[in-house]
């Protein structure tokens, strides 16, 4: 499990780090979000030890970063923000060079580097110079050294930027699978990302944290959690909108788009009451008007997200 | 132990993957072939040692080893490889120390390659070898020593430029405490002990002995001093820039 026990970091008199603590378990993959500059990074160099903490600190696998960073280290896979590498070295040559320092020697240091270069499909790059590739590559050559020793522990801090499509779905893959042993930290900007592979999201915002949930959790914090949305095929006046505002269970109505054919409507549930999408459809096909699409809506982490952190 | 020698493998194979090493090498023997022939007329003194070569070797240091001193901190910091590297489980020292130690070897390499100068001298006359061995040996701590002050001035900033800098200013003043003139204007006003204690801490007044051939463990203990000073400095400046 990782450990992160009251966190404080303080840059001269400007406070980066407020206070942070929280746990991972092992199959958990955990999401940190947050605005630029909220302390994200700091955080994840607090707790893979690159920075030492103003004060608090990480346990990592029952080791305390700070007094036995060595131990700690060896179980941890780390991804830096913006993936360094050393630009004069092959691929091969520098996930050699990682696969020494984590303590392969022989055939084993040569097998492991073999196979991170297949799951991370760099073998077609493999004798090349990085910093003649790409960025979506460059990204790649980071995070195969983060998984190469299989550590039980994976802090990444933005693993899909600068990805294409293809390749950020790839690398989720590769991260779905490897939650299910692991215990996974990963920052990201992408809320799409969040929700496809986190466990838990933790949102940052100056120095502090302003959420802690499932995703599912927070997009229930948003005020369109459980709104009917309704797409008519139909004109739709008034008169009829006053009359969807009478029915029981029903709070507010709001017209989200309307043009000549068709007419979308989000319907508010009562406050703590329900307002089932059997009666709405009925409604409808009562008063004739065909619906093409009914949907309930789960909320959006955008709007979650802008309304914790600009609070 | 394999951490320090696998972070040695990895710079010096980073050394030659980039054209710096091979002028280096080739500007450093030219400098050297040109001072040892040309400046001080190695062929018209007839003399069969190799004073002509050793005597220019701290100022070709001066001016050649901070560059390589320059990017071994520098670079990690510029490129951002140092979150990289100090968060792998490697400890401060064996990290400062794999980086020495693969410099010192390449600056070993360079000098190793003036052997064509030991031939020469060997051929024309009855030099003595011990001496002139001894002379490598001193030559070799000493740019071990410009380069530790290297090492540490690099790690104080990101920009190769302003390592190289203070890496030769600080040198020069190591040179140049021993230096006859300097000790000259000096022994004029200050007391013999004060002129004694500055021109001690010279790089030259501890290579004139090795030169001729003698090993006081007073100069060795100079050089190691310096180096392990600098490379204790070194770690304290890596450590405090993560706070």
């Amino acid at each position: 499990m990782i450990e992160a026990k009251n966190l404080v970091k303080y840059f001269g008199h400007k406070l980066a780090v407020d206070d942070i603590s929280f746990t991972v378990e092992k199959g958990e993959v955990l999401g940190f979000l947050g605005p630029n500059a909220a302390g994200k990074s700091t955080t994840m160099r607090m707790l893979t030890g690159f920075i030492s903490p103003s004060s608090g600190t990480s346990v990592i696998g029952g080791r305390d970063i700070v007094k036995e960073p060595f131990e700690a280290r060896k179980m941890i896979g780390y991804l830096p923000e913006n993936a360094p590498t050393y630009p004069d070295m092959t691929v091969t040559g520098f996930l050699e060079f990682i696969s020494e320092i984590r303590g392969f020697s022989g055939k084993e240091k040569f097998a492991r580097v073999e196979k991170v270069l297949e799951r991370c499909f760099l073998s077609e790059v493999r004798f090349q110079t990085i910093n003649t590739l790409s960025k979506g590559f460059k990204q790649r050559v980071c995070f195969a050294q983060s998984i190469l020793h299989d550590p039980e522990y994976l802090i990444m801090d933005e693993p899909t930027d600068g990805l294409d499509p293809n390749q950020k779905h790839e690398v989720r893959a590769m991260i779905k699978e490897m939650a299910l042993d692991k215990a996974i930290i990963l920052s990201t900007h992408n809320l799409e990302e969040v929700e496809a592979i986190c466990s838990r999201a933790i949102i940052i915002a100056k120095g502090r944290i302003v959420a802690d949930d499932t995703p599912s959790g927070l997009k229930a914090g948003s005020s369109l959690h459980g709104a009917i949305c309704v797409t008519l095929m139909c004109g739709c006046d008034e008169a009829v909108i006053e009359e969807i505002r009478g029915l029981p269970g029903v709070g507010s109505v709001e017209t989200v788009e309307k043009t000549e054919s068709e007419v979308t409507l989000r319907i508010f549930a009562e406050d703590g009451g329900g307002c089932g999408s059997q009666d709405l459809i009925r409604f409808f096909m009562k008063k004739e008007m065909p619906t093409e699409k009914i949907f309930i809506e789960e909320g959006r982490l955008d709007e979650v997200f802008r309304k914790v952190t600009t609070s | 132990m394999t951490n320090i020698w696998a972070i040695v493998k990895r710079e010096l194979a980073g050394y030659f993957c980039s054209p710096v090493a091979y002028v280096f090498i080739v500007i450093f023997l030219l400098l050297s072939g040109f001072f040892t022939f040309s400046v001080s007329h190695f062929y018209e003194n007839g003399q069969a040692d190799l004073a002509a070569f050793f005597g220019w070797q701290p100022w070709i240091f001066l001016l050649l080893v901070p560059a390589v001193g320059m990017r071994l901190w520098a670079e990690e910091r510029r490129t951002g490889t140092i979150e990289l590297l100090l968060t792998l489980p490697v400890t401060l020292t064996e990290a400062v120390l794999g980086k020495f130690i693969a410099a010192w070897l390449f600056l070993a390499l360079a000098l190793f390659l003036t052997f064509p100068l030991v031939i020469t001298v060997a051929y024309l006359g009855n030099p003595d070898m011990g001496a002139i061995f001894c002379a490598y040996f001193g030559n070799i701590l000493m740019a071990g020593a410009y380069l530790s002050v290297g090492s540490m001035t690099s790690s104080l900033t990101r920009n190769q430029v302003v390592s190289f800098i203070l890496a030769v200013v600080i040198c020069l003043f190591l040179v140049i405490a021993g230096w006859t003139p300097v000790t000259e204007v000096l022994s004029g006003w200050a007391p013999l002990w004060l002129v004694e204690t500055i021109s001690s801490f010279s790089f030259i007044s501890h290579f004139s002995s090795i030169q001729r051939g003698v090993l006081d463990a007073r100069d060795l203990i100079y050089y190691v001093s310096v180096i392990f000073f600098m490379l204790y400095a070194n770690g304290v400046i890596l450590l405090n820039r993560r706070t």
